[in-house]
């Protein structure tokens, strides 16, 4: 299945895109997504922390299932206001 | 009126938003640019937001302050985009039956905000810029 990847402030200058298109297998994770766009960005995996992550623009967490997902945004620390 | 917009902020817009006949209090909060951040001169800031989920959160915010202060209404406004010294970056307006109410809500409504949003700022100093809220 074909996944939207957005990729925010310090992490989009990390992955050196605002997007990209990802395909993953079924039953992929948001942790296993992560795992292979660190191998494909070396700029990620020195984030050593884990961000946040939004699946469909709803906060999701590591173990989250993938499927039916369309959107999956990495979020660094946050500094509104 | 919740939203993310790239124009200056008018702090009225949102006190004639969000008044009505049966409150007799609303609060307000501006965030506002500093020139100065951890003893380093700060020349503008660059605001980004992941547009849409910040919306949504924002709306979940207003949502709880009032349930959980019971004010009448909330109006929260985030810039984005560059932002010079002294410019609103964020606008809250709360109104509600009485002023404890609408005061503690609004409180509630901006550590909330810092804390749940998707809102990143990225500040710019002499000789170089950096997104706020990450060890390099």
């Amino acid at each position: 299945m074909t996944l939207r990847v957005l990729y925010f402030a310090s992490l989009k200058d990390r992955a050196r895109a605002a997007e990209e298109t990802v395909d993953v297998a079924a039953g992929t994770t948001v942790g296993g997504l992560w795992e292979e766009l660190s191998r494909r960005h070396p700029g990620l995996a020195a984030f050593t922390a884990r961000p946040l992550v939004a699946c469909d623009k709803t906060y999701a967490a590591w173990e989250t299932s993938l499927d039916g997902v369309q959107e999956v945004a990495f979020l660094p620390p946050f500094s509104g206001g | 009126m919740i939203r993310l917009q790239t124009a200056p902020i008018a702090l009225d817009d949102l006190v004639l938003a969000v008044r009505g006949d049966g409150d007799g209090a609303v609060a307000t909060f501006l965030g506002t640019v500093r020139n100065e951040n951890e003893g380093r001169r700060v020349l503008w800031l660059e605001y980004e937001a992941y547009g849409g989920m910040a919306e949504r959160e924002m709306e979940r915010i207003a949502a709880e302050a009032r349930s959980r202060h019971g004010v009448s209404r909330v109006a929260i406004v985030h810039r984005i985009g560059r932002l010079e010294i002294g410019e609103a970056s964020v606008a809250i307006a709360v109104a509600a039956p009485h002023r404890a109410e609408a005061l503690d809500a609004t409180r509630f409504v901006i550590d909330t905000l810092k804390r749940t949003v998707p809102i990143w700022k990225r500040e710019h100093f002499e000789g170089g810029s950096v997104w706020v809220g990450e060890a390099p």
